[in-house]
């Protein structure tokens, strides 16, 4: 690689190099000043996970890039991808940023930890060989425990973070393995390689595919391999559980992506069948397990598996509409989850974030603006018309039935019919429940503005912007496959 | 008798299959299974320098030393969590991780 090379490289991970230089130089300063530094390094990281998701955005190719002697490609779908994750952990740390200041737990590490995350997730979003991918996801990982386990002195926040690194640490194992498979019966790291050796899969490499898969739908946290995520998200810190919610699912369903469209393209015939099945338990499971939750962690964490799959089946479809549906899916899915995340922490018990639905009972008569703004998140989650959930749900269900897979597409309405009744027992418990005399007190703050923009993007900001968010995905994946 | 990349492929099979019943089966502690993950990656650093023998392609040992490397911090992270759970806990024994139910 020559040194024109390099500079031309280097001229197309400016977001990367960014937020890699903002974690070496804020080390440094929260070395010399301790605790003082974490509200400006709060700030700075919100202000360069910003800066970073625009740069991605406006400084995209018009074709894909072949970048590191090509380690990464840079193209228009993973420009998307960056700035909706970059803009979701901005949010999510602003959550955090307050919700350890209330806890008067101030460490200076977790906007850099946070913003190393984001870091793996765009090396995820960019990798073109098996070596990218394993770096950016373990990348991603190893910071998520630590996250995870952000509260030293809970029990259940390490528990919470002990399981995510066992079972996490195991997944990495599984990916790995078949990556081993991959490069053996391909010859080759490079997905270009895989894709021609693709086109006549053997044994060895169908192994490696499904092994692949595993991981990944592991990091997706999808049926069968979604047991991790109802303890993680109930011990982990709220912020952080939003977090989870939130960024690592888009890096996860865009790797996901790429993998079945690029390196096994001629494989479609192989993988459709293992991701038709994923999606469907994870539809199923998240929608029947999170009927009988009372912690509203859990619940979200229920929602969210059923969510990755309806993605699953938009990606099930091999079309480059299904790649289509699934941007669009997880564009609509972020602010809603993010947003009720935020109304939990906005409406506090005894000064914590509440945890449980029967928090919630009799909000509707005391705090009819958080249970306004509720009914908007969740009937969004539910994907009722016209909140922005439903052309989610619209897109991933035309996707699906475009290419024939009408079975899954029945599961699918089954599995959103159900989800919906736990939605609306949450709702029913908000306006219904006889107002216990509780000390549930909301605040104003960064939680409750940011309730405010998920639920004003649910309905109706992202309907106004639909067509062009469409537009925007459409030209994302016509670039990119 | 010739030692080809099948027998190779036979060991790391084996090493990977005994790490992840490690993982599953052990009922002891937790640090049996950071050992079982170890493992589990070396048995895919087998593969991998393996293969790169075999294809007679640098790229598999490359990708072997970034295993390496990331293993390191895996089991520093692993043990830091492990330290902080045993200073809430008091104990490490896997069937009492059990605060949360899923």
């Amino acid at each position: 690689m020559t040194s024109e090379d390099l500079l031309f490289s280097l001229s197309w991970v400016q977001p990367e190099l960014l937020l890699a230089g903002f974690v070496l130089l804020g080390t440094l300063v929260g070395a010399l000043f301790g605790a003082r530094s974490t509200r400006l390094l709060n700030v700075v990281a919100t202000a360069a996970l910003f800066a970073a998701g625009v740069m991605a955005l406006m400084h995209r190719p018009e074709a894909p890039q072949d970048i590191f002697a090509g380690a990464m490609s840079i193209d228009a779908f993973g420009a998307f991808a960056k700035a909706v994750i970059a803009f979701a952990a901005a949010a999510t740390l602003l959550l955090g940023a307050e919700h350890f200041h209330r806890l008067q737990d101030q460490q200076f590490e977790f906007p850099l930890i946070t913003v190393t995350a984001v870091l793996g997730m765009f090396v995820m979003v960019s990798a073109n060989d098996l070596i990218a991918l394993y770096v950016g996801v373990e990348l991603q990982s190893l910071a998520a425990y630590v996250l995870a386990a952000w509260r030293r002195d809970d029990a259940r926040s390490s528990e919470a973070g002990l399981k995510y690194f066992v079972l996490g640490a195991l997944s990495s194992g599984l990916l790995l393995f078949g990556c081993s498979y991959v490069y053996g019966f391909s010859g080759s790291v490079q997905f270009d390689t895989i894709a021609a050796a693709a086109v006549e899969p053997g044994v060895g490499l169908m192994f490696g595919l499904v092994m692949v898969l595993a991981g990944l739908a592991f990091k997706m946290g999808a049926a069968p391999f979604h047991m991790w995520t109802p303890d993680v998200y109930e011990g982990a810190p709220t912020p952080v559980a939003a977090l989870f919610a939130a960024a690592p699912k888009v890096a996860a369903v865009v790797l996901m992506a790429r993998m079945l469209y690029e390196p096994f393209a001629g494989m479609e015939h192989e993988w459709r069948q293992v991701i038709a099945v994923l999606a469907g338990a994870s539809m199923l499971v998240g929608a029947f397990a999170g009927l009988v939750q009372t912690n509203l962690k859990r619940l979200m964490a229920y929602s969210s598996i059923a969510n990755m799959g309806f993605v699953l089946m938009a990606l099930a479809a091999g079309s480059p509409e299904g790649a289509q549906a699934a941007l669009i899916y997880i564009a609509v899915y972020l602010p809603a989850t993010i947003g009720v995340f935020a109304v939990m922490m906005a409406l506090r018990h005894q000064g914590q974030a509440i945890e449980t639905i029967g928090d919630l009972a009799g909000i509707g008569q005391r705090h009819v603006g958080f249970a306004a703004l509720l009914t908007i998140l969740f009937f969004s989650l539910a994907g009722i018309p016209p909140l922005a959930g439903f052309w989610g749900k619209f897109e991933a269900f035309r996707a699906s039935l475009g290419a024939g897979l009408v079975p899954l597409a029945v599961v699918g309405a089954i599995a959103a019919v159900v989800a919906a009744g736990y939605y609306l027992r949450v709702l029913a418990t908000v306006w219904f429940s006889p107002s216990a005399p509780s000390d549930v007190r909301p605040s104003s703050g960064v939680s409750a503005v940011l309730a405010v923009v998920g639920a004003a993007l649910c309905f109706p900001l992202l309907l106004v912007f639909m067509a062009g968010l469409e537009h925007a995905a459409d030209a994302a994946v016509r670039a990119s496959f | 008798m010739d030692i080809g990349l099948a027998h190779y492929l036979v060991v790391a099979g084996a090493l990977f299959t005994i790490g992840v019943f490690g993982i599953f089966v052990n009922r002891k502690n937790v640090i049996v299974i950071l050992m079982s993950i170890e493992l589990v990656l070396l048995a895919v650093n087998i593969n991998l320098v393996a293969f790169s023998a075999f294809l007679g392609n640098i790229e598999g040992q490359v990708f072997a030393m970034l295993v390496l490397t990331v293993a390191a911090a895996e089991a520093a992270i692993g043990l830091a969590i492990l330290v902080t759970y045993f200073r809430n806990r008091g104990t490490i024994a896997v069937e009492d991780i059990n605060l949360m139910k899923g």
